[in-house]
């Protein structure tokens, strides 16, 4: 019940007021309280907050575009049917978390318009093409492996209605890398032009996977404070190091090559030392200049745009029939 | 042909049943492959995800009365051989299921109409002597009369919402209603099939399927259309052009690299 | 003309017996979306057999401020509870 109706802004207090309040607010997050929608919170906490779930929701939003991209192509009724429930899944999971900054007092609406119109940011992986049925493997195995790395340490967030929607998106997530998973590994097994669909498409997806994860720590403006709030528990090379040593394996049991000729594995510290990665590539992408970004973005506003008369009539419908439709409910 | 005319039968033959599950089971696969293309681009979110579990209920009847069809027929073809080595004539679904989605309006009648043929037709199909098509019937019976709350709510609403969603919607509804004939219209299989005791009185479902949608009509302030003979019926391998094109991207893959598993 | 569908609460009861909980919210035009919504969101994975929805305006929720007025004199009432009893360990039963 944690509704921005019910969660008004606090008015601000006496600037003496306010440092006992911070104290006091970090004290519980240091005892790890969970913090509810309407306790009081400091301004940058909930601004931090509204930022990050609306990025999450974004992407998970965006993210059905690459992979339903598919949905009418997926080549046997089987893997039809766990594309179309991977990427309702991803709407779902849009939902939770849209649900999730609600609490903070901004309207879905308001986040969806800054969407949009360009403003806010959305995971960069989505601005890639899919371009061959083993994309959507690769997807499922890369992409939403990173997103579990991501992901799991979330369930720990200081904040409530924040962690409880990463207990149920990850709970629900842990079928998307298995089925990605499974895929390649029939495509791998498959004829010698599936294993080149496969190789081709770690090939494309690979450095944007490791990319997920976000800057380097040394370049990564947010993670200090974010740290200290508990709304995020690893820095971003800690859990790219996870993601990396998890895959490797995986990737070689494919029989693929990791396209990175400085992979190496280090005995002596049990982890894999990777290649330097292309930021630039990835600041083009994040400002706008990946191969799809534009694609991506003109496909929720043609969405949006199209639905309006929809959402309207919906809405004029329920006006004239206020009382009616909840009393038909009532019994 | 009219029912009365043949002789009763105690069991339809191979041919008949495998025309006639196909029938069935082509109408939910053409329709889940149409509404799969929606996810991602629906009026809202929450829209999104009801599409989502339609077309994913669909997608489930199709691939178990393919697969039955494919054990009546004995030729050792699967749910994926029959839904994607199979060309447009050998489709038996009804016309109206491919219909293109122009606009969330078109959406939703062509949904309404077909929702509401598919529900009545399970219904009866729940008491079928084919014991396994019954098993089908009775599992989807469940999942159409969800499909047909969502989609007669929602033709509720356009009908009844703002004037351009009253355009719309009856713009659809001119549009989409000649496919109706082929729905209501019992050819010879259906009347074999009915006789058999294994499909439906077709008159039953007329009688039903017009209580039920005109009901709805009027809910939503919306006439109907005048009937008019629509002769090409999808049911027989006669579809409309666009047949051709879902099929050609949904049957790309298996096409271009015959032969392997996917 | 307004297209803001209002936001609604979902309470689900994972099984019979058991309390419904609130699971999230979701945007509806009308109650009977509201439940069709919650259904189609919350349910998919068998979560469910009952739905309750309600308009989140339509809540009322007590004011964390007011906390400490609210909940801490339940604290010293340490009588409603049955530790607070001594009673010899040979006598059973209680």
């Amino acid at each position: 019940m944690y509704t921005q109706a019910l969660d008004a802004p606090q008015t601000p207090s006496a600037p003496t007021d306010e440092d006992e309040r911070l104290e006091r607010f970090q004290a519980r997050i240091d005892a790890d309280e969970k913090i509810e929608p309407k306790d009081w919170m400091p301004e940058a906490y909930r601004q931090t907050l509204i930022r990050q779930i609306a990025q999450h929701a974004h992407s998970e939003i965006v993210g059905m575009l690459p992979e339903g991209n598919w949905i009418t192509r997926a080549p046997s009724l089987r893997r039809k049917a766990v594309l179309i429930a991977k990427v309702q899944d991803e709407g779902g999971h849009g939902m939770y978390l849209y649900s999730a900054a609600e609490t903070l007092g901004v309207a879905r609406g308001e986040l969806v318009a800054q969407l949009l119109i360009g403003r806010a940011k959305y995971s960069s992986i989505f601005n890639y093409p899919t371009l061959t049925w083993a994309d959507i493997g690769t997807i499922g195995w890369l992409v939403d492996g990173a997103a579990i790395m991501n992901q799991i340490p979330l369930c720990r967030c200081s904040y409530g209605p924040y962690a409880r929607a990463m207990v149920r998106i990850c709970k629900e997530e842990s079928f998307h890398q298995r089925q990605g998973y499974e895929l390649m590994l029939t495509l791998a097994r498959g004829s010698a032009e599936q294993r080149a669909m496969a190789q081709d498409a770690l090939n494309r997806w690979w450095w944007p996977s490791l990319m997920m994860f976000g800057p380097s720590d040394t370049d990564s403006v947010h993670t200090a404070q974010s740290m200290r709030w508990k709304i995020k528990r690893f820095t971003n090379d800690e859990l790219r190091q996870r993601f990396i040593d998890a895959t490797v394996p995986q990737a070689e049991y494919l029989g693929l090559t990791v396209p990175d000729p400085e992979l190496r594995f280090d005995a002596a510290a049990g982890h894999y030392v990777h290649g330097p990665i292309d930021w630039s590539e990835f600041h083009a992408v994040l400002k706008g200049d990946g191969p799809c970004n534009r694609e991506r973005l003109a496909a929720r506003r043609s969405a949006h745009e199209a639905g309006r008369w929809v959402r309207e009539a919906a809405a004029a419908y329920a006006e004239k029939h206020a009382g009616s439709a909840r009393a038909a409910q009532a019994g | 042909m009219s029912p009365a005319a043949e002789p009763a039968r105690a069991t339809a033959s191979a041919e008949d049943r495998f025309e006639y599950v196909l029938r069935l089971g082509d109408t939910s696969l053409i329709a889940a492959q149409r509404l799969g293309a929606l996810l991602g681009h629906g009026p809202a979110l929450e829209e999104d995800l009801a599409i989502g579990n339609i077309a994913l209920d669909l997608l489930g009847q199709a691939r178990l009365l393919l697969a039955l069809a494919g054990r009546i027929e004995g030729r050792g073809r699967d749910e994926d051989a029959l839904a994607f080595l199979r060309d447009a004539g050998q489709f038996r679904n009804m016309a109206l299921a491919e219909q293109p989605d122009g606009d969330f309006a078109e959406t939703i009648v062509r949904q309404c109409l077909l929702d509401a043929w598919q529900l009545e037709t399970y219904e009866s199909l729940a008491g079928s002597r084919d014991r396994e098509l019954a098993d089908i019937a009775e599992k989807a019976v469940k999942e159409c009369r969800y499909h047909w709350r969502f989609s007669a709510g929602w033709l509720v609403r356009l009908g009844d919402g703002t004037t351009e969603s009253h355009t719309r919607v009856r713009a659809a509804l001119e549009k989409l209603w000649r496919f109706t004939d082929e729905l209501l219209s019992a050819d010879a299989l259906d009347a074999r099939m009915a006789v058999s005791g294994i499909g439906p009185a077709p008159a039953l479902i007329r009688e039903r399927w017009e209580t039920r949608v005109s009901a709805a009509l009027a809910e939503a302030k919306l006439e109907r259309p005048a009937q008019r003979h629509y002769p090409w019926h999808g049911k027989r391998g006669v579809h409309t052009e666009h047949l051709g094109h879902l099929l050609a991207e949904m049957q790309f893959l298996p096409r271009a690299y015959p032969g392997v598993s996917w | 003309m307004n297209e803001d569908w209002m936001l609604y609460e979902v309470f689900i009861r994972s099984r019979s017996g058991l309390e419904h909980k609130h699971v999230g919210s979701l945007h509806a035009a009308d109650a009977r979306m509201a439940l069709e919504h919650a259904r189609d969101t919350y349910t998919r994975r068998q979560e469910g057999v009952s739905i309750w929805v309600v308009r989140s305006s339509e809540i009322l929720a007590s004011d964390p401020a007011d906390a400490e007025a609210l909940f801490e004199p339940a604290r010293d009432k340490v009588y409603r509870h049955p530790t607070f009893y001594a009673i010899p360990e040979e006598v059973k039963n209680l």
